[in-house]
């Protein structure tokens, strides 16, 4: 009797996971599906979940008349800029945090912390005249300095780092090895783990961010993906395939890094979620 | 706070490493994040417009008014009340959704549960902007798919986007949807920090699963709830992305949020001083629920 009980249990458990997983998956799907749809099909009567006959040309067409190959270039420096420079200022700041002796570390750190909670809703206007009196509104290097360098980007490679045993940085110290020649040739190569993580953090922010690059790119063929593809969504409101296209182009790169580096990225959501 | 004496142990040349290793960093954020903070505060009391941004000696400094309007501005309420109804919806079912997947996902029955936790987990690193489209087509109220499978329950189709009350709903779930799977993770880290002998204990003395839930699993999931609500309200405080693809706010205001009203203020009417003081206000609401869950944590604690 028990392990009827018990088999009848196993069912409903993975019967109920089965059906959230389709909930949560199914607007990806149906994305996919649909951006591959005859023109026309996706909005007819009956619904249809799968294409008559699979079809590229939206594709086609966003990359030939609408160039948004053009974006997604942009979309891909941009994360990818800021992502190495973020990743370079942080670590740098976050082995220093952690590992290296100097006056007011520990307060400086605490005033850090406590930015924390300030949303990003609070300084993007004075940001963005800040941005227009440099003469950087419509450039990457607008969008730019924003990502330079980030308190959770710190704070996370400081967690990290003070994993480092000091018997090491102090080997190298005998050595002669300069104080940044060890964070180069010493450091930097152990806290690999942690960059992985902290940068496939910082490449999805980017790609995915949205109200700083609406604000600061003023020229459609400055747009990033997320910006270019709002725009498009207002005029061709009618086009349900073509508009999922974009949504495929857009969402699909995230979420490939996200598969690929899986392991990683959770980890850094483990630590990130780990109250002092 | 008690001066560190590690710091002042360094040599010299520790000591300057350090200065050249953080300045980089905290010159960024002095410069692109302290620097608009205050400057922030500064422009909530002006009145900052179209014209000061062409010419900045057209700048008025108005001390509070730009408070004391939005306290009087019916459309301003509305946007705090409508803020607020996202939160009140979307911290259960965000809570709810990413607790019971997690327990799924956690209990021993379970199967490939590496692939259901990257299945909940996929639509946290999607695009909002991207997703908000494809919800929007999913909400149409002739030929979405959602009101197709409401359909088949026999349910009426439902003016997802086109009714005030509604379109409420439309924009939580979206934003539900898109981050459970975040909170469905520090659950999962969570639930596997309980030692297993308290349950095995539990079942020694013949608690059955139900008791086991309300007696250990959630009590002791308690502080991870607690972190996630905030997480999830100060998410929810911010929602930008969803109303401004979705329904630009309508209909009738019902989905403008603080964040969209401070957007159109500031970058679409240019009146960036109010918009300045909307900012300020969403971020005293965040610190006020911060600090809510924090007087609660101190309070369990004793």
């Amino acid at each position: 009797m028990p392990v009827n009980r018990k088999r009848l249990a196993a069912i409903a458990v993975n019967g109920a996971l089965l059906l959230l997983a389709v909930l949560t998956a199914l607007p990806l799907l149906w994305m996919l599906s649909a951006s591959l749809m005859p023109t026309g099909e996706a909005m007819s009567l009956p619904a249809r979940l799968l294409p008559s006959r699979p079809t590229l040309e939206h594709y086609a067409a966003l990359f030939s008349r609408l160039d948004i190959g053009r974006n997604f270039l942009n979309s891909l420096i941009l994360a990818t800029m800021i992502t190495a420079v973020s990743l370079l200022c942080n670590s740098m700041a976050g082995y220093a945090f952690a590992k290296l002796r100097f006056r007011g570390r520990g307060r400086l750190f605490a005033i850090l912390l406590a930015t924390l909670i300030v949303p990003p809703q609070v300084t993007v206007l004075p940001l963005f005249l800040e941005v227009r009196s440099l003469g950087l509104i419509n450039s990457f290097g607008g969008v730019l300095v924003a990502g330079l360098a980030t308190v959770f980007g710190i704070f996370l490679i400081r967690q990290f780092a003070a994993g480092i045993p000091d018997e090491l940085l102090d080997a190298a110290r005998l050595d002669g090895a300069s104080e940044l020649r060890i964070f180069w040739t010493v450091v930097l190569p152990l806290m690999r783990p942690i960059l992985i993580t902290l940068g496939v953090f910082t490449f999805l922010g980017a790609w995915n961010d949205f109200m700083w690059p609406l604000t600061v790119l003023t020229d459609a063929s400055k747009y990033t993906l997320p910006v270019a593809l709002a725009n498009l969504s207002g005029e061709h409101v009618q086009d349900t395939e073509l508009m999922m296209a974009g949504a495929v182009i857009t969402v699909l790169p995230g979420l490939l890094v996200f598969l690929a580096l899986q392991k990683h990225y959770v980890e850094g959501i483990v630590m990130g979620s780990v109250k002092e | 706070m008690t001066p560190d004496p590690e710091e002042t142990r360094g040599s010299r040349a520790e000591r300057r490493a350090a200065w050249t290793l953080v300045s980089p960093a905290l010159g960024a954020i002095a410069i692109f994040f302290a620097l608009p903070l205050i400057a922030a505060l500064l422009l909530s009391l002006t009145d900052f417009d179209i014209y000061a941004l062409a010419d900045i000696h057209n700048l008025r400094v108005v001390g509070a008014a730009n408070y004391l309007r939005l306290l009087r501005d019916p459309l301003f309420w509305k946007v705090v009340r409508n803020t607020l109804v996202f939160v009140a919806l979307g911290v259960p079912l965000t809570l709810g959704a990413a607790l019971g997947g997690a327990l799924l996902v956690n209990s021993k029955l379970a199967r490939m549960r590496g692939f259901f936790r990257t299945v909940f987990y996929a639509p946290v690193v999607t695009t909002l902007v991207a997703v908000a489209v494809v919800f929007r087509y999913l909400y149409h109220p002739r030929y979405g798919l959602i009101n197709h499978l409401l359909g088949l329950f026999g349910l009426p189709p439902v003016d997802w986007l086109g009714d005030p009350a509604w379109a409420t709903v439309a924009i939580t779930l979206l934003a539900v949807w898109r981050s459970f799977g975040y909170a469905l993770i520090i659950y999962v880290v969570g639930l596997q920090a309980i030692p297993e002998s308290l349950y095995e204990a539990a079942q020694l003395d013949g608690a059955g699963v139900w008791r086991q839930l309300r007696d250990i699993t959630l009590p002791l999931l308690l502080p991870t709830t607690f972190f996630v609500a905030v997480i999830t309200t100060v998410g929810l405080f911010q929602i930008f992305a969803e109303p401004y693809v979705m329904t630009r706010g309508g209909p009738l205001y019902a989905t403008t949020s603080i964040t969209l009203l401070m957007y159109e203020q500031g970058f679409r009417w240019w009146n960036l001083g109010p918009a300045a003081a909307i900012a300020f206000v969403l971020f005293l609401l965040i610190i006020a629920v911060t600090g809510l869950q924090a007087a609660l944590r101190r309070w369990r604690r004793t």
